[in-house]
């Protein structure tokens, strides 16, 4: 009974946007399309969309082998930040950020962009010496970044244990204030509705099974709903690409892993900003509804299974409760697995393939939801051009035989 | 976790093991004469399939030796009993 006076507090995420009546149609395939993206994540929507807005290309299909962003759009920790090392990183990273900001406007809907910040934590000496180099490298490349001793970061974010007497101390941290958070979720649903509303079909339960070849071309791909027949293949696989490349003779060098998050139950607003910790290894945001969302590094061995080990998360949690003393009796209410595939130098591979008119875009490993709109709108400029966009050249398959390689290893603040 | 059952202890914690990647990646035999090409696949490129695999996996916390075994990426179970090797 409510007693008289008050008012029935509302239920979590009642503050949240209602979903629309329509947000895109699911298409049947049609025989021949101008584009084909293999893959109906954020990427793929992206691309799509952005095929459509930049370049007027809207005889596209995206094929999605089960739901519409079901795999690592609907795993991801929604993570949005630009504060990478190499110019190259900065460059598509901190174009995606200038995207995201204005991204709710371009799609027509709301996708609960928050920008919060995000503290990178330093435990050692050494850390302390690449955060502030990395600090200045952002600032070279115009993304803002600060570095901040333990009262700064503790007048931040007041939860985290800033004490001297933990196993790790903190040092400082590196903060970025531009960067945030989003509704997964909302993001693919924006990109897909937008894309569809342009004629784009979005056929689900689509699965590639092989490619129809000529020569140095692809003219089509088998699927388990027939052959359609492509002008240019455009990969956005994420974790599956190997299977793809396999069927095509391309070797290139990705690794599957399995990568696990997890979720507490519902909480009041504890947590203002998101933190990362390289050396005590997690990383932690409130979503808008409530829940603490936490990851950290992939399971050691590769895995298409989506689901990994438990002593993973155990030592998540353990580095959790050593930073923010107060989660310790916050209960966890489900933990679940992606498949990233990545590379030997951490960052993504994006370009031509051995087929003139095959791209490829992989390798995004544990990073690539924040990269979604700046890669959608350089790979569709690669897409529609035949060529590389000078934000993703320098991420070709080449340049592991050049030796040109974006080494963002710890580097980018976090292990991978 | 799961047991892993090492040729020589028997099976053991998951977290007893380090993963070592595909097995049967040989040194090249005339380095000297590599292109750069050839080098780029030796470094860099394994292979990744969606089922079974042949692994190299060492039982970092106990024997700490070597061994080989096949695993099922898409389930990650164990298919073989790893043999004894040298």
């Amino acid at each position: 009974m409510t007693t008289p006076g008050t008012t029935a507090p509302n239920p979590p995420g009642a503050h949240l946007p209602e979903h629309p009546d329509h947000l895109w149609t699911d298409a049947e395939p049609k025989k021949v399309y101008d584009v084909v993206v293999v893959g109906g994540g954020g990427h793929g929507l992206a691309t799509a969309h952005y095929l459509a807005k930049n370049h007027g290309i809207t005889n596209v299909a995206v094929l999605e082998k089960g739901w519409l962003a079901g795999g690592n759009m609907a795993r991801n920790t929604t993570l949005i930040r630009s504060n990478y090392l190499w110019d190259e990183s900065a460059g598509i990273y901190e174009h995606a950020l200038k995207l995201w900001e204005g991204l709710e406007e371009d799609l027509g809907y709301p996708i609960l962009f928050s920008q919060r910040g995000v503290l990178n934590l330093a435990h050692t000496e050494q850390d302390v010496r690449d955060s502030v180099r990395r600090v200045e490298a952002n600032r070279l490349n115009g993304i803002d970044a600060e570095w901040l001793g333990p009262d700064e970061v503790a007048k931040i974010c007041p939860i985290v244990n800033v004490s001297a007497d933990i196993r790790y101390p903190v040092q400082g941290a590196t903060f970025q204030p531009r960067a945030g958070i989003a509704k997964h979720d909302y993001v693919a649903w924006g990109f897909a509705r937008r894309a569809s509303e342009a004629g784009i079909d979005i056929i689900q339960n689509c699965e590639v099974t092989g490619f129809v070849r000529d020569g140095d071309r692809v003219t089509g791909v088998h699927t388990t709903r027939g052959t359609i027949a492509a002008g240019t293949v455009a990969l956005c696989a994420a974790g599956h690409t190997s299977t793809l490349l396999d069927m095509l003779g391309v070797r290139a060098p990705l690794q599957s892993h399995p990568l696990q998050a997890l979720v507490s139950e519902l909480l009041e607003p504890v947590h203002p900003t998101i933190v990362m910790s390289n050396a005590v290894h997690v990383y932690v945001s409130q979503a808008h509804k409530g829940e603490l969302v936490m990851g950290a590094g992939v399971d050691s061995y590769n895995g298409y299974g989506q689901r990994g080990a438990f002593h993973i998360i155990e030592r998540q949690m353990a580095a959790a409760v050593e930073l923010f003393p107060v989660f310790a009796r916050a209960h966890l209410l489900r933990s679940w697995a992606g498949i990233v595939d990545v590379t030997p130098d951490a960052s993504p591979i994006v370009g031509a393939t051995p087929y003139e008119n095959v791209f490829l875009n992989c390798g995004w490993g544990t990073g690539g939801f924040k990269a979604t709109p700046g890669l959608g709108w350089a790979f569709a400029d690669t897409v529609a051009h035949g060529r590389p966009h000078p934000l993703v050249a320098p991420f070709g398959l080449d340049r592991f035989v050049t030796g040109a390689l974006v080494d963002e290893h710890g580097a980018a603040a976090v292990a991978h | 976790m799961q047991l892993i059952a090492c040729p020589w202890c028997g099976p053991r914690e998951e977290t007893e093991f380090s993963f070592g990647g595909q097995a049967g990646v040989a040194y090249p035999e005339h380095p000297a004469s590599l292109t750069d090409e050839q080098w780029a696949h030796f470094v860099f490129f394994r292979d990744n399939p969606k089922g079974p695999a042949a692994e190299r996996w060492v039982h970092a916390a106990g024997c700490r030796r070597w061994f080989t075994a096949v695993r099922d990426t898409r389930t990650h179970r164990f298919l073989t009993t790893p043999e004894l090797t040298s």
